[in-house]
């Protein structure tokens, strides 16, 4: 390693290290909680939103093409034109500033995954189980609750999944319009060019985002129904 | 975004006509640029993939690592070494585009079917003339698919790099955040998702013509 990487990881290092750092509203914990907090608020959001429409389409096989297609346009959306179009809503619905607007940026930004991946998941289950269990009497919405939504449970997690480290990610723009989270570290660092702040929000970031993919991962496995794993 | 002000100032954009121009052709070049280089690393780091199975599990598992990294904190960690430069947007993008393209390809070429590559064989094709004109042809619609997603996440992702002094359509977003001017808002923002749309047809048509066997009847 170079000198130059030698002291940018020492400055780091004591950033990281100074107690000044972790205490108070502006302290690392905080700023974790708000990340946390911000995040899962969206990601609660679009899956109370996308889930029902995902459940619906699956389960009666209409609107095939629409929730293919709602990914890919998800796709097309940049996340700071998101953002400037959450700005542009909040403040014409006099929320002001901050939260509400990255907030409005990441629901949209998370639906398109958990829609996909659950109507897939439900359209994979296995038709012959599916007329099994009509056959044997189950109701529409039984079929939905024991049948369907069990078995593409790992599926339906893997959508979640991808939404909630896209949404992890993007959270950090929310400093741009004054909210609060991790991306107020890197934003402010690069404003004050204060490399050691910028270099400890943006290594925050990815762990936030590691760790939540990775929980994730941890769950989706731990949610294959046992007959499945026999069969796998 | 102050009550009275309307969402867009005509005005506004007869009078930035030429700089949005100018932007959109920066866009366009920071998109360009990754997707070709990161074109070229997937290809070889799939290659060897292919020719190496055993390797294809850590080259996806480190693209993936880097696919995790929030964009932001990516460009913000290469700062300190490449500055505010073309080269450190550069970086963070073909980064973003090695998982999307490695994954295409790797799965098309090993999607084609194994009668054909020994037909091939069989015709004294070496391992070089297989892959050359038999897989990667066939697997070109699969690899086209994740040139797409590619291309279009790039585009969205370059905005981002506004923030880092490039950015194309981002810096206007940028303004008019900093400003609380929504016209440039709007610009950047619509800017940015129409240029996604047009990149993305004007790939659909660049693949219909490199594969016409596949809508021939």
């Amino acid at each position: 390693m170079d000198a130059r990487t030698v002291s940018a990881l020492a400055s780091l290092a004591r950033w990281l290290t100074d107690p000044a750092n972790w205490q108070g509203s502006h302290g690392i914990p905080v700023r974790i909680l708000e990340h946390i907090e911000l995040s899962g608020l969206s990601v609660l959001v679009a899956v109370a939103v996308a889930m029902p429409i995902a459940l619906y389409f699956g389960h009666t096989g209409r609107g095939g093409f629409v929730a293919i297609n709602v990914a890919n346009i998800g796709r097309a959306l940049p996340s700071l034109a998101l953002l400037a179009f959450g700005l542009v809503i909040a403040i014409s619905l006099g929320l002001g500033l901050g939260f509400w607007p990255t907030v409005f940026a990441l629901v949209p930004l998370a639906i398109p995954p958990v829609l996909t991946n659950a109507y897939v998941a439900v359209r994979e289950v296995d038709r012959d189980v599916v007329d099994a269990a009509r056959g044997m009497g189950l109701s529409e919405s039984q079929i939905l609750r024991s049948i369907e939504v069990p078995l593409g449970l790992p599926l339906m997690l893997s959508g979640i999944r991808t939404a909630a480290v896209n949404v992890v990610a993007t959270a950090t723009l929310g400093a741009l319009v004054a909210g609060g989270a991790l991306g107020r570290f890197i934003v402010d660092g690069l404003a004050l060019q204060e490399y050691d702040q910028l270099m400890a929000g943006a290594l925050l970031v990815a762990l936030l985002a590691i760790v939540t993919e990775v929980s994730f991962a941890a769950l989706e496995r731990a949610t294959v129904p046992p007959g499945m794993v026999a069969i796998r | 975004m102050t009550p009275g002000e309307p969402l867009i100032r005509w005005d506004w954009l007869g009078s930035h006509a030429g700089e949005i121009g100018q932007r959109v052709g920066e866009h366009l070049e920071l998109t360009l640029i990754a997707v070709v280089v990161g074109l070229a690393i997937a290809f070889v780091l799939s290659v060897l993939a292919l020719r190496v199975p055993r390797l294809y599990p850590p080259i996806t598992w480190t693209t993936g690592i880097l696919y995790t990294i929030p964009s932001l904190a990516l460009f913000a960690l290469l700062v300190p070494y490449t500055g505010l430069s073309l080269l450190t947007a550069e970086i963070g993008l073909v980064s973003y585009t090695l998982l999307i393209l490695i994954r295409n390809i790797v799965a098309g070429v090993r999607g084609v079917p194994a009668e054909v590559r020994e037909a091939a064989r069989g015709m004294g094709y070496t391992d070089r003339q297989i892959l050359w004109r038999v897989e990667l042809p066939l697997a070109l619609a699969v690899i086209f698919a994740g040139i797409r997603v590619a291309t279009i996440t790039t585009i969205g992702l370059v905005t981002v790099t506004a923030l880092i002094g490039q950015g194309g359509m981002g810096y206007f977003i940028l303004l008019g955040i900093q400003l609380f001017f929504s016209t440039p808002l709007i610009v950047g923002a619509l800017g940015s998702v129409m240029l996604a749309v047009l990149a993305d047809g004007g790939l659909v048509l660049v693949q219909r013509a490199l594969t016409p066997w596949t809508h021939a009847r």
